[in-house]
Formats: C-alpha cells, sequence, structure tokens
C-alpha cells in the first residue's frame, strides 16, 4: 500500500548539506504495524515527516519516490495532498500538547477537519466526532473541553481519535507516548492495537524506545545515521538481531526478570550527519568491526528474511572475519 | 547499614487557585523514609506522584509543611548560616534531568566545576582545583581535555556526566539524581547506570535515584521506594519489591514495564490493560482513605475510609520459592524490611491485584 524508495531528505546548512535520511525504501502492506527505532539525530522523524510530506526548507526531499496508493506523494502539488490527508494519511505528532490549538475546543478542531474534507452539517459533525472519541476511551463530553483540561494521556488518545476521523488507510505515529508514563503508556499501545484490529489501518510507528514497540509491531525498521541497519520481522529481530547496533540496543536494556547482568551499553555518542565516513557509519561503536569496515560502505543484504547493512553478513568477507 | 538521612513524616502541601477558591495540593503526605551510607535509593513512581518534590525537600529548596529530615542525625531545618548551607548543599548536590539546561552555555564546562571547587572547598590553592576538576572528570569517564569544552560541544551523555562531575566535585555524601537519564538514548543511558554504581562503589557516594523506569532502578539500586499520589505505597530491597510486589499499584507498575525479552502477552492481558486506563489522581484538598481505590481491583469497604499507613508486612511468605518456581532468579527474602501501606496487604491477604 505504501511504497518508499530510495527515500533521500537533504537539510541545507552552512556547513554544506546534511544528508538525514540516506536512500530508504521498504514498503508497508495493508493492516500492516510498522515500527521504525532508532536514537535521536538519527533520522526517523525526518523520514517520516518525509513520507507525510510535511518536511519544510531547509529539509528537501533530494531523491526517491513515496508511492501511496499507487501514486507518487513527492510528485503531488499541496492542494492533491490536502485531499488527501486526514482522509487517507493522518499523521499523530509527538507532543499532544503542541499539535493541538490551545485556544480551541476538541470538538471545534475535529469539526475543522472534517469540514476541511466536505462533511459541512453539524449533525454529522458532532456523531462522528463523539463517535471516534468514544472508540479511544473518553467521554464524548471532553468535545467541549480545551486542550488544557485534559491530562497528557487523554490529550494523545485525542490526537489519535482526530487521526481517526476519516478511519484513514494509513496512521503515521511519532513517539505518541514519549511524554506518559509506563502505564498510560501500555494501555495507549494496547488501545492502538486494539482499534488497527477494529478498523484495519496501517500504522507507522516512530520511537526511540525497542522494547515499546516489540509486542505490537509486525516489522521492525532499525535506523542509524540517516540509513537502515535492519529491517524484518519484529520478533525475528528480538530473537536474534543480526546488526551489531540492533544487538547493542537490544543489550542495553536492562531487564525486571531474570538474573541481573553487567550492561555495556554502545560506547560512543550518535554520528555526526554532516561528516559522511568512508566506510560503515556505525564503525567507530562497532564491538566487531573489521578492517575493510573503514572503506567499504556495507550496502543491505538479504538474510533469512531480514535486511541487513553490514559486512559480516556479505558472503566473502565473512570468511576474512573468521 | 549506617543511616546517612532520614525523612520523617515529610509533608509538602502547595497552596493553589485564587483567594476565593484557595484549594490546596498535597504534593507530600507524610512521607517517611531513610538512606543509609553508600547506598542508592531508587524512588519510583507516575509523574505527579511527588517524587520530585521528595528531591527538593532534600535539597533544601522547599520547606517542608510538615515533618523533618535529618541528615547525619541532625535536623536540616535547624540550617541557618550560610556557611552550613553551603556544607550541605556541597553534601548533597543535586544532578538534574536535563543536561542541555543544567549547563551555562557561554561557560566552558571547566568553569561549573571550578566554581564548585572554589565555593565549598576554599582550601584548595588554584594549582589544586585544576588537579582536582581533573581528577572528578575522569572518574566520571570524561577526559581531562574535556574539561576546556563549551557544552554546546559535547553530547547529552556527556553533558551528564559533567553533572555528576560538578556534584562529585563538592565531595558528595549524597546525590539527589532526579531523573538523570531519562533524556538519553537507550544506547548511552547504560554508561550513566553504571557510572552511578560505580561511585557509589569506589567513591563512597549514596545516591537516590529518581526515576519512572523500574528496569533501570532495579539496575542500580539497592532499594525501592514506590509513592503514589504524593504517599508512599510500597518500600523495600529492589529484587524483593520486583519478585513479589505487595501493593496493588506495584503490581500494575511492574506488569506494565515493556519487556522485549519476554513473549507477548496473552489476549487476555491485553484486555485487562485496556481497562485499566486509569491515571494518578492530583491531591487537592484529600478526604480520608486510600487513594488508589479508584483504580483498585481488589479494595474493600475499610479502603474509603481510612487512609493506609506504611507498615511492616508481619506475614511471612515463601516469595524467594514462588519466584524460584517460576523460573526466576531466587532472592533471600527478608519480609521485616519491607513496608506497604495497604489494607488489604496488611490484613494478610497475598494481592494478586495486576500480574
Amino acid at each position: 500500500m505504501l511504497e518508499v524508495s530510495g527515500l533521500t531528505v537533504e537539510y541545507a546548512t552552512q556547513n554544506g548539506t546534511v544528508r538525514a535520511v540516506d536512500d530508504v525504501s521498504f514498503t508497508v502492506g495493508r493492516g500492516e504495524f510498522l515500527g521504525i527505532v532508532g536514537e535521536s539525530g538519527c533520522g526517523k522523524s525526518t523520514l517520516l515527516f518525509g513520507i507525510a510530506q510535511l518536511l519544510s526548507p531547509p529539509a528537501r526531499i533530494t531523491a526517491g519516490s513515496v508511492t501511496f496508493a499507487g501514486k507518487n506523494l513527492v510528485a503531488m502539488t499541496d492542494k492533491q495532498l490536502a485531499a488527501i490527508r486526514w482522509r487517507n494519511l493522518s499523521v499523530v505528532m509527538q507532543s499532544a500538547m503542541n499539535a493541538l490549538n490551545p485556544v480551541k475546543s476538541v470538538g471545534a478542531q475535529f469539526a475543522d477537519a472534517l469540514r476541511a474534507h466536505g462533511v459541512s452539517s453539524r449533525k454529522p459533525i458532532v456523531a462522528r466526532s463523539a463517535e471516534v472519541l468514544r472508540m479511544v476511551g473518553i467521554d464524548p463530553v471532553h468535545l467541549k473541553s480545551y486542550p488544557h483540561q485534559l491530562s497528557g494521556g487523554m490529550r494523545q488518545r485525542a490526537m489519535i481519535a482526530m487521526a481517526l476521523l476519516f478511519t484513514p488507510d494509513l496512521v503515521i505515529m511519532d513517539e505518541p507516548t514519549s511524554a506518559l508514563d509506563v502505564v498510560a503508556q501500555r494501555s495507549l499501545m494496547v488501545q492502538i492495537k486494539e482499534l488497527q484490529r477494529e478498523l484495519g489501518f496501517a500504522i507507522i510507528f516512530v520511537t526511540h524506545d525497542m522494547s515499546l514497540v516489540s509486542h505490537f509491531s509486525d516489522n521492525l525498521l532499525v535506523m542509524y545515521a540517516g540509513q537502515i541497519a535492519e529491517i524484518g520481522g519484529t520478533r525475528q529481530i528480538f530473537a536474534s538481531p543480526l546488526h551489531p547496533y540492533s544487538r547493542g540496543l537490544l543489550e542495553a536494556f536492562p531487564g525486571i526478570r531474570g538474573p541481573k547482568v553487567p550492561l555495556k551499553g554502545i560506547p560512543g555518542a550518535p554520528p555526526d550527519l554532516s561528516v559522511i565516513p568512508n566506510g560503515c557509519r556505525f564503525l567507530p561503536r562497532c564491538p566487531l568491526k573489521m578492517d575493510e569496515c573503514a572503506t567499504t560502505q556495507p550496502a543491505l543484504v538479504e538474510r533469512d528474511g531480514v535486511a541487513v547493512r553490514c559486512l559480516l553478513y556479505v558472503p566473502e568477507s565473512l570468511g576474512a572475519a573468521q | 547499614m549506617t543511616e546517612l538521612l532520614r525523612a520523617d513524616n515529610l509533608t509538602r502541601h502547595f497552596k493553589i487557585g485564587a483567594t476565593l477558591s484557595r484549594r490546596t495540593l498535597h504534593a507530600v503526605d507524610d512521607v517517611s523514609f531513610s538512606i543509609g551510607e553508600r547506598e542508592i535509593v531508587a524512588l519510583a513512581g507516575e509523574s505527579g506522584s511527588g517524587k520530585s518534590t521528595v528531591a527538593r525537600l532534600l535539597a533544601r529548596l522547599y520547606k517542608p509543611t510538615g515533618g523533618q529530615v535529618l541528615f547525619e542525625g541532625k535536623p536540616i531545618s535547624a540550617i541557618r548560616s550560610r556557611r552550613d548551607k553551603l556544607r550541605y548543599s556541597g553534601q548533597v548536590p543535586m544532578v538534574f534531568q536535563d543536561p542541555f539546561s543544567s549547563t551555562n552555555p557561554v561557560f566552558r564546562v571547566s568553569h561549573g566545576v571550578l566554581r564548585v571547587l572554589k565555593l565549598h572547598r576554599p582550601e584548595l590553592s588554584a594549582r589544586e582545583r585544576q588537579a582536582e576538576a581533573q581528577r572528578v572528570f575522569e572518574v566520571v569517564g570524561l577526559g581531562a581535555d574535556m574539561l576546556q569544552r563549551y557544552p554546546h560541544e559535547l553530547s547529552g551523555g556527556q553533558r551528564q556526566r559533567v553533572g555528576f562531575a560538578q556534584a562529585l566535585a563538592a565531595r558528595p555524601k549524597l546525590i539527589l539524581a532526579d531523573e538523570p537519564v531519562s533524556m538519553l538514548d537507550v544506547s548511552i543511558r547504560i554508561g550513566l547506570l553504571n557510572l552511578m554504581t560505580k561511585l557509589r562503589d569506589s567513591e563512597g557516594v549514596s545516591i537516590l535515584y529518581i526515576t519512572h523506569d523500574i528496569a533501570s532502578a532495579r539496575y542500580v539500586a539497592d532499594r525501592l521506594i514506590v509513592m503514589y499520589a504524593g504517599q508512599i505505597a510500597e518500600v523495600g530491597p529492589i529484587e524483593d519489591v520486583l519478585a513479589g510486589p505487595k501493593h496493588p499499584y506495584t503490581q500494575l507498575l511492574l506488569s506494565a514495564v515493556p519487556d522485549p525479552k519476554a513473549p507477548p502477552p496473552s489476549a487476555a492481558a491485553l484486555a485487562a490493560a485496556v481497562g485499566e486506563r486509569g491515571e494518578p489522581p492530583k491531591v487537592i484538598d484529600p478526604v480520608p482513605g486510600c487513594r488508589f481505590l479508584p483504580r483498585c481491583p481488589v479494595s474493600t469497604d475499610i479502603c474509603g475510609k481510612v487512609t493506609p499507613e506504611l507498615r511492616v508486612l508481619t506475614a511471612t511468605r515463601e516469595i524467594a520459592g514462588a519466584a524460584a518456581a517460576a523460573g526466576e532468579v531466587a532472592v533471600a527474602t527478608d519480609e521485616a524490611t519491607r513496608e506497604v501501606a495497604c489494607h488489604v496487604a496488611q490484613s494478610g491477604v497475598d494481592v494478586k491485584a495486576f500480574s
């Protein structure tokens, strides 16, 4: 349903261009749940904005296409995009606090979105707004509430309700739970999953917390320094991560059950995208580096249905490493 | 373990609203706990549960409405002179959540550390201050060359290390760390957590680690205090509490922690989680009764009438055995150290509210 191919996004800065998203390709099927994980600055939010065509200068899509339901979003005009947004594709932003208009009631904001897509009479507007609010577990009396009167969790739910006004085919979520505590976080995740099962929309869910999506997403995309490090089935990646970065990320989570083991985390810091190295971008932090990593840029290679960007899995270098 | 700090019935209320609608927010209500020497105590709870207020009370940033804090046996309310204040803030420094706003962007990071040394250890000469600054930087895992950098040249993890270096420069006994890793990326969090255990083990510092992340608390802490709505719900050695939480809220909190290594939750568990969407209350002009009551599935009549007190559980139970049977680490259990504020648990019932 959604096909991202070769998407590249660059930021023009004083010190030249920074390639925040570099040649990213993947597909999302109908009703699929794709989790995108990565550290701050790895380009995951930029990727998301690139898909939704929400980038504003100095960011610019320099290559690639985003094909949604057979049409290339990158080539569309604003007017064409406006017709698709909310109706077929909606976005839930990271901070509902900032995404909702503080001087308008929740109901008025829902009505705005509905009117923009041709629902103009009052009755269906109110009926639909109440319906979606009920879907996310909020009492419809809150249509009259202003954002500040809702708690953080309720605001996030209201944002999700708004995204579901037209029962879109794809909902893009940018860390919708990051401001919530664990209990609220889990109940929101479960609810999102529940709604997905009922309504059948696909989800792209961006987060920095890998453990959050471990039980909810079908597929997982691990991003590092603007590129796909590893992409494949979620359970498979959690069970046997291939890329040293995914492995490091997984091992960086202390568990609350099982024996307590000392953890190391990943040494070093996320890379600066304005200086692209010749070899592998993960090299400075990699515990398994080899000589050719400094000179060869690894490509994505397929292994057991998982695509991974690491020379360890390129057949000829495998021998060299051992 | 020698006791370093003790809070007795610590209470902090805030007045909110205008003159005619004056109400009282009970941010921290009747909280008692102690922190030993060379001990990391984790203080966990949801946002709004009062955990940061506790830290600020201990740091003397707020004056308590009631109760008192004893540091090395002496009440901190008795601290009056500038010298005593300075000494206390050096012995009990804070490390803040946001490393991006807690360092001054216009000075090199050495400025903060040297200033702390000048204020708190005036006996040192300029050269000794430099040497000491280098030493604390090395302890927190930063090279001496980092001293000459500006905050914007450092990553988030490095900046947070600078925060710990500043705290360390004053030769602290207890560091109050308010969510020190929550703004950092997963891959560098562990480094900071390891630093905290190192400070305890090699520098002999106690740490109050305030967090909502139970897994990281388990990784570093010796003891766990769980707060709910301004009160303590449960206290105990952290492995004990995690192996056999007694308070329904602790059980809820633990059940919500995502565990990537565990198999996916059952449909029934998920359905139960959908029903559980309560949120911690804002405690404004509270009436007697348990504050967890509206979300509690095991409540009884008394819960709505009497506020449960934090009490040592007397009934002994085979927690260690049960944990071992479930394939988990067996933990030596000493029930006498576990305190719970729940009528149902105190009546001897084995509470199973959330699993």
